[in-house]
Formats: C-alpha cells, sequence, structure tokens
C-alpha cells in the first residue's frame, strides 16, 4: 500500500488541496502543518467530545474522591465531637474537595490528549518521509490515500498537481 | 510619525515576518552559542542558589532556630517567603491561562515566559513551608495517610487546604506548561544540527508530529487545561488569603483576605514578567514578536492591579476605624508608625505610589523605567508579606504576650538564596527550552504571510 504526499509551501494552498480532495471523495486525509490550520477543521472532521468528557469525568470523580474522603474520615473512620458541631461539615470540605477535583481533571486531560493523540511515541513511521521535519517549520504536508477514491491513483496526483505544490510523490509504507 | 498612541497601537508582531523567520529566530535561541550575559547571571544565580542549599542544609542539621522564628512570632520569613513566591507564580498563570481563555493575542510572544516563571517560583514557594516545619521529614504528615494512630489531617483548616492547593496547582502548572510545550520541542527536534540535542528533543517531544489529529486534540486540551487553571491559580491564593484570616489575630481576622492577596499576586506577577521580559526581548533579539505593544499592556496590567491592591489597602487601613474593635485599630496604628512601619509604607509606596507614574505613556515605553517600577513593586510585595506576617504576630491581644521580630541572618539567605534558586532554573529553562511559542506566533501571522 502507497501513500501520496504533497507538500505545499502556505495555508491557503493545502486548504485548497484538502477541498478538492474532499470534494472528489476522498476520506482518509491526514495533515502535517507546523500550526493548527483553523480552516482544516470543518473539512477533515475529527472526534471532538472525547477529550471534554474526559476531563468532566476526571473532574467528577477528584469531587466525588475529595468529598467522600473528608466525609468518612470526619463523619465514619475518626468521629470527633466538638461542642456538638455537626460531624459531616460540608462546606469546610468544599477548598479541597474542588482542588482534587482540578487535579483529576487536569490529569485526566493530559494524559486523555496523550493516550486520544497516541503519544509518547518516538518513533512515527510517517517521519521517514524525506524532508518531513520540515513540517513543523515552514511546510504544509497532505498525506491522502488513493486507494479510498472512485478514481484512479494518477487522476487524485493529478488534482493535487493542480493545487501549486511544492512537490507531489507516491510514497510507500 | 509614531502618534502617542503609538504603543497602542502597534501590532503584536513586526511586518515582515513569516514561518520560517519565526521558527528560525527562536530556535536560535536553544542552539549552543557562547552568551556571555547568560553564562554571568547563570553563574550569579548559582552562587545563590548554593548558598541557599547551604542555608537549608543548615537548617536541617541546627533547627528552626537559627531563624528568627519564635513565640509569639512563629510564621516568619518562611511563610512570607512563600506567600511572596506563590503570588509572583499566580501572575504568570493568570497571564497564561486566563488571556488565552479571553483570546488576547498578545498573550501568545510572553506566556511561555511567564509559565516558565511561574513554575520556577513556584517550586521556591513550595519549599518554603516544608523548610518552616520545625521537624521538615515529617511533612509527609499532611497527606491523607493512614497512621498508627489511625488520625487523619484536618480536613476543616485552611492550612490544610493550602497544602492542597499547592499539590495541584504545582502538578497543573507543570503539565500545562509541557502540553504548550510539545510542538516547539518537536521544532527542536526537527531543526536542529547536532544529532545528540535531535535524540533528547526527540525524546522530550514524545514523537509529536503535527498531524491535523494531533492539533485539534492539542487545541481542545490546552483549552481545556486553560479553563482549569484559571479558576485554580485564583482559589491557590484564595486560600493563601484564608491562612490568615482563619486565624483570629488583628490584622489577619478580616474577610477580604482572599481578593486582597489575589489583588497582589497578580500584581507581583505582572511585575516580574515585566523584569523577565524587558532585557529578554533585547538579548535574544526577540524584538519582531514582543513589540511596545506588549510591554504597553503588561504595564497597563500592572497599573490596573496596583489600583486594586490600593482599594485593598485603603479597605484594610480604614476598617478598623470603621468598626468598634480595639485590637484591630491598635494593630492598624501600630503598622502605621510602628517597629515595622517601615514595610507597610514600603509596600504602600512601592506597590501603590511608584506605579501610577505610568500614567503617561511617556514614560510607560522607556523599558528601563519601568523595570525598575516593576523590581519596585516586587520588592514591595515582599514588604506586604512580611508586614503581615510580623506585625498582627508580634503585638496581638494581651500586651504580657507582645514580643518583637527579626530576620537573622540565615534568614536572609534563605530569602536570597531561594530567588538564586529559582533564577538559576529560569537561566536554565532559557538555555534549553523555546523562550516564545513559536506555533502560537505562527497562529498570529496574516493569511496572506502564513508561507514558508
Amino acid at each position: 500500500m502507497s501513500v501520496l504526499v504533497a507538500s505545499f509551501a502556505d495555508e491557503a494552498a493545502i486548504v485548497r488541496a484538502v477541498g478538492a480532495l474532499r470534494r472528489a471523495g476522498l476520506s482518509s486525509i491526514e495533515t502535517y502543518t507546523p500550526y493548527p490550520v483553523e480552516a482544516l477543521d470543518a473539512l477533515l472532521p475529527r472526534p471532538r467530545w472525547r477529550l471534554p468528557v474526559a476531563v468532566f469525568l476526571g473532574g467528577l470523580v477528584g469531587l466525588v474522591l475529595g468529598f467522600g474522603m473528608q466525609w468518612y474520615a470526619a463523619a465514619i473512620d475518626y468521629p470527633l465531637n466538638i461542642g456538638g458541631r455537626p460531624l459531616a461539615s460540608w462546606p469546610a470540605f468544599i477548598p479541597i474537595a474542588f482542588e482534587i477535583a482540578v487535579l483529576c481533571a487536569v490529569l485526566a486531560g493530559f494524559f486523555g490528549f496523550l493516550a486520544l493523540a497516541r503519544l509518547p511515541r518516538p518513533y512515527q513511521p510517517v517521519a521517514a518521509i524525506p524532508d518531513f521535519e520540515r513540517a513543523s517549520h515552514d511546510r504544509f504536508l497532505l498525506l491522502v490515500d488513493p486507494a479510498g477514491a472512485s478514481m484512479p491513483s494518477a487522476d487524485t496526483q493529478a488534482l493535487l498537481e493542480q493545487c501549486e505544490p511544492c512537490s507531489v510523490f507516491l510514497w510507500p509504507s | 510619525m509614531p502618534g502617542p498612541d503609538a504603543a497602542m497601537d502597534a501590532p503584536v508582531m513586526e511586518p515582515g515576518q513569516n514561518l520560517r523567520t519565526i521558527g528560525e529566530a527562536v530556535v536560535e535561541q536553544v542552539e549552543p552559542r557562547l552568551r556571555p550575559w547568560w553564562w554571568a547571571g547563570f553563574g550569579l544565580a548559582g552562587v545563590f542558589a548554593a548558598i541557599f542549599v547551604l542555608a537549608v542544609e543548615w537548617l536541617f542539621i541546627a533547627g528552626i532556630g537559627i531563624w528568627g522564628v519564635d513565640i509569639p512570632v512563629a510564621w516568619g520569613f518562611a511563610i512570607a517567603n512563600y506567600v511572596w513566591w506563590i503570588g509572583v507564580a499566580s501572575g504568570g498563570t493568570i497571564i497564561s491561562a486566563l488571556f488565552y481563555l479571553v483570546g488576547a493575542e498578545w498573550r501568545s510572544a510572553v506566556n511561555r515566559i511567564a509559565e516558565s516563571m511561574t513554575l520556577f517560583a513556584a517550586a521556591a514557594a513550595g519549599v518554603m513551608p516544608i523548610l518552616h516545619l520545625g521537624r521538615p521529614s515529617y511533612f509527609y504528615w499532611l497527606f491523607p495517610l493512614p497512621n498508627s494512630m489511625g488520625l487523619w489531617p484536618q480536613f476543616r483548616s485552611p492550612l490544610l487546604w493550602d497544602f492542597f492547593a499547592i499539590i495541584t496547582y504545582v502538578t497543573a502548572s507543570i503539565l500545562f506548561w509541557f502540553l504548550g510545550l510539545l510542538p516547539d520541542l518537536a521544532l527542536v527536534r526537527d531543526r536542529t544540527p547536532s544529532r545528540g540535542r535531535r535524540r533528547l528533543y526527540a525524546l522530550l517531544a514524545l514523537g509529536w508530529t503535527g498531524s491535523h489529529t494531533q492539533w485539534r486534540l492539542h487545541k481542545t486540551a490546552y483549552g481545556l487545561l486553560a479553563a482549569l487553571m484559571a479558576p485554580l491559580v485564583v482559589s491557590v491564593h484564595s486560600i493563601v488569603g484564608l491562612d490568615f484570616s482563619g486565624g483570629l489575630l488583628p490584622g489577619w481576622h478580616s474577610t477580604q483576605f482572599s481578593p486582597f492577596f489575589v489583588f497582589g499576586a497578580v500584581l507581583s506577577g505582572f511585575a516580574m514578567v515585566l523584569l523577565l521580559v524587558i532585557p529578554l526581548r533585547r538579548a535574544y533579539r526577540l524584538e519582531p514578536f514582543i513589540t511596545p505593544r506588549h510591554l504597553d499592556l503588561l504595564v497597563v496590567f500592572m497599573l490596573l492591579c496596583s489600583l486594586l491592591l490600593a482599594y485593598s489597602y485603603l479597605v484594610d487601613a480604614l476598617l478598623p476605624f470603621y468598626g468598634d474593635d480595639r485590637f484591630e485599630r491598635a494593630t492598624a496604628l501600630h503598622r502605621f508608625h510602628g517597629a515595622w512601619a517601615w514595610s507597610f509604607w514600603g509596600a504602600v509606596i512601592l506597590n501603590v505610589l511608584l506605579p501610577q507614574i505610568l500614567w503617561l505613556r511617556r514614560l510607560r515605553a522607556n523599558g528601563w523605567l519601568v523595570c525598575l517600577i516593576a523590581l519596585g513593586v516586587v520588592v514591595g510585595m515582599w514588604f506586604e508579606r512580611i508586614m503581615l506576617v510580623a506585625s498582627s504576630l508580634y503585638r496581638d491581644f494581651l500586651p504580657s504576650a507582645w514580643g518583637h521580630f527579626a530576620g537573622t541572618l540565615w534568614d536572609y539567605l534563605t530569602l536570597f538564596g531561594s530567588i538564586g534558586f529559582a533564577a538559576a532554573g529560569f537561566f536554565l529553562f532559557l538555555r534549553y527550552v523555546p523562550a516564545i511559542a513559536v506555533y502560537e506566533l505562527k497562529e498570529l501571522l496574516p493569511p496572506g504571510e502564513r508561507r514558508g
């Protein structure tokens, strides 16, 4: 199996190319860019809610754990009667519960990001593409699997070549 | 001709930049070059960091008696240093998280410096309460760990809240900083000519490729973490304020302490960022990215915080005379002209009065003057912290219980040593990590200029 690689020198060109490929019915497209290109968001849909849900659940777990720990310690494990004051004095438990909730949410956000982005992964197969290292600097790279298209691979390549790329080539992966 | 509004109308980036110039300018900063000023700065910071290690070592050997703390003043320099450092740290987080959420594009050039300053300031802050414990090796008793007596820590005490707040804040700051750094570490990995450095940065970058999938997740994660960091930092310093208002002492037992402490914290943070950014933009030739507009905005925010703090000072000084508590009044009067009046007036002059000259646009544009004022604010905030800690403790209610407080040599060595410790860490950061978020700068390019 091989993929088509096109490299572009400016943002507008890669956005045009991705748009053209999408209109041609290709869907397995990935881009590698030096910064997040907002115009690609609409063209290349990605799951949006997984990470926010993970962070929310992390925060929720932290909140329950934080409150639970303090409530268990103060009301069940070591009840201490101080002038008849309530044992489960929940308002005094808010700050620590909040801090633990934020801690768990941040951990869920960070490690959820790593998991969903498939990191850490020091060896990335795509890094073997010639000039790939410029994709973090001054080039915009587009990878497309022509097998998904209804048209022949040569047509996809021709389509890309109309979009002012710096280079287009077939890369065996 | 530049008019009076030149700084405000100035662009957030000098024109004529493109992807290549931005990347190269920032990567140049972490390339190994002989920079005499860096070695001078790092050397000086290193000497003070060594002093810090010695002072802490001697503290561990000889005990807390080497400090000026005693009864009635059991909280001395260590707590003032802690509050001061954590305040300085907070400002960095506000710049980087809060201004990210409001979409302020000027933050992109200074957020990395602010966040890194936060990390080292928070580290310096974090050790202080541990040193302050008479028996530092038992600091883990603050953790809710099972122990032989079945006891739990006191969950209703602001001091324990503080412990949880600091743990959360330090952890979250490191992760937030590293998350933002990931794409730039990958850039250094891809640009550096040396094989060894490429390996090092490849390891640190975790295999970042900059794929659309990764960028989408990165943006989501960064936004979420920023949205958590902004309220977190406010909670951290509010809890520090509660450490004091939870005590019943005159001059501490006040409902305004949480916002009061947050205002002061953000003020000292802005001042510290200015103090770092003004020399650094020149040293690394980052003037095209950190423009007069950035400096002007930072100064204006510092001025705003100074006014907020002025309000708190005013409330703190007036309320005792509005109420009917004679101990509060005595403490207020003692702060105005008692033995530690220098710290009160020092704080008022350096934090509130002197910054007011920055209302003048002409003076605001003068880098050296701004540096001087910012340095004054940083010092003034320490004055405020030590004033709050000491003056309430050594004169509380009964004159028979009064005492006095003065720092010893070891107190001062710990204070200045901690500055060296944080500064040495910051110099190492400058040496190895891009001081500007490159990918965020690239996003600031106008659409037509987003090319290699």
